[in-house]
Order: C-alpha cells, then sequence, then structure tokens
C-alpha cells in the first residue's frame, strides 16, 4: 500500500518574473519522502532551507515543478484533485492574526464549513466538537482580536478540525507565543495526533521537535536527515552546523560526555536528563 | 543615577469608552546605566505598553516617567533629543526597511539627528560590522538580503545613533536558531563595548538567561518583580502560573534539588550547569 503523503524527486522554484531576465530561486532540489497515517512528523532547517515551500506543495499551495506529490493516492498536480486534498490536509499558520477571517469565534471555525455547504445542523454538531477538543469552547462567543495569541491559533486549529482533515500542517505556529501559548497548543497538537490526526510540524523550537515521533531535517533544499528524535538530536555537530540547535539538556550531555563524564549521548528530555543526572549524583 | 526611572506610572487604553482597558497599573521602577535587562511576561501583560513610554511614544495617563533625570512630557520640545537617547527597535523590524541602499538606511537616524557626513560615515561603518554586515553589502539594496540579515540592517540603524537606551522588542522570533544566536551574541558584543543599556523583550527563556543581567517580569498591567537573574528564575513556581516559564536546564536542577541532591546554586545556563555536574564529581573523587 502507498504511504498517505507521497513525494517523488520533487523540485520547486520561485519566478521573479518582474524582473528582466526572470529570476529563478530554486528552493527544492529533488525532495523525496513519506508520511504514513497517523504519523507526527517535525520538520527543522534554517531560514529559507525550504520547510515551507515543501509544506505548501503538500497541499498543493504550490504545484511541482518536477516530481510528484499525492495525498492518500491523489496527485496534486491534478487541479480537480485540489478541494479534495485541501479538506484532507488542512494548513495553520504562523501569525495567529492572519487566519481569522470572522467577529465570533465559532464564525471563524465554521467558515470553512459554510463554504464546503455542510448542513447547517452538522456545522453546529462540528464547530461545538471542534472548539471543545482545544478547549475553547467557553469562548464560543468572544470576539478572536480579544484572545490571547495562543488561544487564537487554538481557534485557527479549530477551524482547520472542523474539516475532520486526516493531517494538520503547521508551519511555525508557536513562533508568536509566550511560553504559556505554545505550551497550549503543543498540547492541541499531540491531542490530535493521539486521534489519529498525521501531523507535520514545522518549527525551530527542538524541544517541540523532541516530542515528534520523526524527525526530518531540510538543508538547502534537500532532505539530510530522517530519523526518530532520540537519533537526530544525539548528533549535536551535525545539527550545529546545519544552523540548527539541540535542546538544553541534550547540549548538556553533550558537554558532560565531552570531558569524559559517563553519559548517554541520546538524552533529548527533561525527565532523562534528570533521571541520568540523578544517577550520577545522588 | 538610573537612566530610567517611572513613578506611579499608568497607561489606559479607550479611556471613557466600554473598551477601556488597564494597560500598565502604577510602575514605580528604576533601571540604572549601562544594565543588560530582560523584559518578560505573558501576551498582553503590558511590555509592549511599557517600553513605548521610555521614549515617548506614549503619553502616560497617570504618574511619571524620567530618562537620564529628565521628565518627559514637562516639554513636549524636549521630546526629540530625549528619543534620540532612548532607540526603540520594534518587532520584526525589517519592515521598516525603505532606503535604496543597506547604507542609506543606516543613515537615515543619524542624519536626522543632524551629524555631519563624517561622523555618519563613522558610525555606519562601524554598526555594519558590530551587527556583522560586510562592507560591500552597504551598497546592496536591503530588500536584496535574507531575512536574518534585514534584521541586522534595521537594528545597526537604531545602533547608529548611539542611544543611551537600546530597547528592542522580541529581536530574534522567527529565526532560526543559528539567526537567533548570531543576533543576541551581537546584542551582547554591542552591551560590552559602548556600555550603553540594553532592554530585551523576549519569550525565551533561555535567550533571557543566556544575556540579561537583570529581569523586569510584567504580569497582568502591574510590575511583578525587577531582580537579579538568578532571583527571578528562583521563583519557578510563580512564573509558571503567570504564564511564564524557566529555562529548560532550570527545571532539571530544581527537580534534582526536589529529590534531595544538594546544590549550593540555582542554575540557569548550560555552562554553568556543565561546571557545576563536573566539580561535584571531582570533588566526591577528591
Amino acid at each position: 500500500m502507498s504511504s498517505f503523503i507521497e513525494i517523488r524527486d520533487l523540485e520547486f522554484s520561485y519566478i521573479n518574473e518582474i524582473e528582466e531576465p526572470p529570476v529563478v530561486t530554486e528552493v527544492l532540489k529533488g525532495v523525496t519522502l513519506d508520511i504514513n497515517k497517523g504519523e507526527f512528523v517535525a520538520v527543522l532547517g534554517h531560514n529559507g532551507s525550504g520547510k515551507s515551500t515543501l509544506a505548501k506543495c503538500i497541499n498543493g499551495i504550490n504545484i511541482p515543478q518536477k516530481g510528484s506529490v499525492s495525498v492518500d493516492g491523489m496527485s496534486v498536480a491534478d487541479e480537480n484533485n485540489l478541494l479534495d486534498i485541501r479538506q484532507k490536509v488542512g494548513m495553520v499558520f504562523q501569525n495567529p492574526d492572519n487566519q481569522i477571517v470572522a467577529t465570533i469565534v465559532e464564525e471563524d471555525v465554521a467558515f470553512a464549513l459554510e463554504n464546503m455547504g455542510v448542513d447547517p445542523k452538522e456545522i453546529r454538531r462540528r464547530v461545538d466538537e471542534a472548539l471543545k477538543t482545544v478547549g475553547m469552547y467557553e469562548y464560543r462567543l468572544h470576539a478572536p482580536h480579544k484572545l490571547s495569541g495562543g488561544q487564537k491559533q487554538r481557534v485557527a486549529i479549530a477551524g482547520i478540525i472542523a474539516m475532520r482533515p486526516d493531517c494538520i500542517l503547521l508551519d511555525e505556529p508557536t513562533a508568536m507565543l509566550d511560553p504559556k501559548g505554545r505550551a497550549e497548543v503543543m498540547k492541541t497538537i499531540k491531542e490530535l495526533n493521539e486521534n489519529g490526526v498525521t501531523i507535520v510540524l514545522i518549527t525551530h523550537y527542538m524541544e517541540e521537535a523532541v516530542q515528534a515521533d520523526r524527525v526530518v531535517v531540510i538543508d538547502g533544499g534537500e532532505i539530510v536527515l530522517d530519523n526518530e528524535p532520540k537519533k537526530i538530536f544525539s548528533q549535536v555537530n551535525t545539527l550545529k552546523n546545519l544552523g540548527l540547535d539541540v535542546p538544553q539538556v541534550t547540549e548538556l550531555c553533550h558537554i558532560l560526555r565531552s570531558e569524559g563524564v559517563d553519559l548517554p549521548d541520546d538524552v533529548i528530555t527533561e525527565e532523562e536528563c534528570v533521571e541520568k543526572l540523578y544517577e550520577l549524583l545522588g | 543615577m538610573a537612566v530610567i526611572k517611572t513613578e506611579g506610572l499608568t497607561y489606559v487604553y479607550g479611556e471613557g469608552t466600554p473598551f477601556r482597558k488597564v494597560a500598565v497599573d502604577h510602575i514605580d521602577l528604576e533601571i540604572e546605566e549601562g544594565e543588560f535587562v530582560g523584559i518578560i511576561g505573558h501576551t498582553g501583560s503590558g511590555k509592549s505598553t511599557l517600553i513605548q513610554h521610555f521614549n515617548g511614544l506614549l503619553k502616560p495617563t497617570e504618574g511619571s516617567v524620567y530618562i537620564d533625570g529628565e521628565k518627559l512630557w514637562d516639554d513636549k520640545a524636549k521630546l526629540r533629543p530625549i528619543r534620540f537617547k532612548v532607540g526603540l527597535v520594534f518587532q520584526y523590524p525589517e519592515y521598516q526597511l525603505f532606503e535604496e541602499t543597506v547604507y542609506k538606511d543606516i543613515a537615515f537616524g543619524p542624519k536626522n539627528m543632524g551629524l555631519d557626513d563624517d561622523e555618519i560615515d563613522r558610525r555606519i561603518k562601524e554598526t555594519a560590522r558590530m551587527v556583522g554586515l560586510k562592507p560591500e553589502m552597504l551598497e546592496k539594496s536591503p530588500f536584496d538580503l535574507s531575512g536574518g540579515q534585514k534584521r541586522r540592517v534595521a537594528i545597526a540603524g537604531v545602533m547608529a545613533m548611539n542611544p543611551k537606551v537600546l530597547i528592542l522588542d522580541e529581536p530574534a522570533s522567527g529565526l532560526d536558531p543559528k539567526g537567533r544566536e548570531r543576533i543576541l551574541s551581537m546584542l551582547k558584543d554591542y552591551h560590552k563595548q559602548t556600555g550603553n543599556t540594553v532592554l530585551l523583550v523576549s519569550h525565551s527563556m533561555e535567550d533571557i538567561a543566556k544575556n540579561a543581567q537583570k529581569i523586569l517580569v510584567m504580569n497582568k498591567a502591574k510590575l511583578f518583580c525587577y531582580d537579579e537573574t538568578v532571583k527571578v528564575f528562583h521563583r519557578s513556581e510563580e512564573l509558571r502560573q503567570m504564564g511564564l516559564s524557566v529555562p529548560q536546564i532550570t527545571r532539571v536542577f530544581d527537580r534534582l534539588k526536589a529529590m534531595g541532591i544538594g546544590l549550593d546554586d540555582d542554575v540557569y545556563t548550560v555552562k554553568y550547569a556543565a561546571e557545576l555536574v563536573l566539580s561535584m564529581l571531582k570533588r566526591r573523587e577528591g
């Protein structure tokens, strides 16, 4: 059986036609990637590495110029598939203020469903359900601009889950949030994934990537690493050379190891670090 | 003498309307010259409203602000020189670039100050070096640069005015780890070399921990505390309750302490954590 998202030798360039001759910026240079249903994949890479461009290729905002992308067996290159694909794969962007269209929370969440022509009774049910899922049900009659960043971002996510997508792509959804907002959004993402929604999370926060099942690292438009988080973050020097970082606990163990302290190289969570240091010092 | 001082500073948005909101509430604060201060607080806690008072962008509803001993708003004509003393870098400052070349963009502030061309030239070259822009970049259009470079140009434009106080609102947001590190180490160097006061607003406790000597915590429009970094991160439970956090490494060592490992000190940077563990291991061997 083929995988849910299937990307083969994908190439994509931005072409600025205003310039004479047109300026071509090559972004993706042959990406092949499979994502299975139910996976939680974090995508890392420095600014300009091609992460966001890749995400936009998955739900057909960008159409592949070479190679192919298909979602649940449907090619994004076929325009007839786009509506179906975008219902299967929802996207959440960085700035919550750019994604909210209505003046009342529940109307915003209903927006896509109304466009899809869903029956009003069903819309009511799905909106309530989606708002409960992200923990924003009691705010359903509030004005979105009065919410905090984390709350707005959760409303944006509710608008996507109301469509019942199989997969959600999130492009740095926590970049503009305070620590509490970040924690709220991550908790929501993890709960969705536990309920079977495939998650593709683009992030610059290593503490978030650690929570995924799988980490894909992009550099210069190509996939350079693709593995489970422990196997990725144990490569501290490789990541730093790619302009990335590791969680503080991984960095600490890395420094201590280089001083000859007996510690494993794949400590990536707070719990593991506490446990290992306790064994060492206790 | 305090370079920034506030007395009962209060600001109310939408006074007299149903949307009335007290954004900063009776703040008494003294920031000494030459300090590197981190400003933290949840979204909507009043951080941005507070810093906009420091160079007279907002007029207090109540209370007063003193910059370098001078009271703001006493004499409106005096606001201009005060704005040159306090440089404010907003979030996503790269959207404010507008000139044809990087050189001209950085020159905009110093030119408005009425400096002569030689001095302007000197300052542009010096700040360009400080923010890591190569000399050949100065003649490029700022719009041909990468996101991280654009941001550094925008910050250089404010630094070139050599303000006594440099305030930055989330200067590293949206950048990748390397870009973040670059901006932060650049600010550290700037602080060291110029001795100017730096105020850094950030949601990243790790970044604040690495750089700030003192931390100012805003909570629900009030000043929760203004104290040394180590003392602020010592109050992790209170910070957590107000929607903030402490660095991951601090959480690890707090937990070790709770498990009965005797630590003499609070830990808030990885470097210090490593030193501490190594010295404990050594003591044990010795």
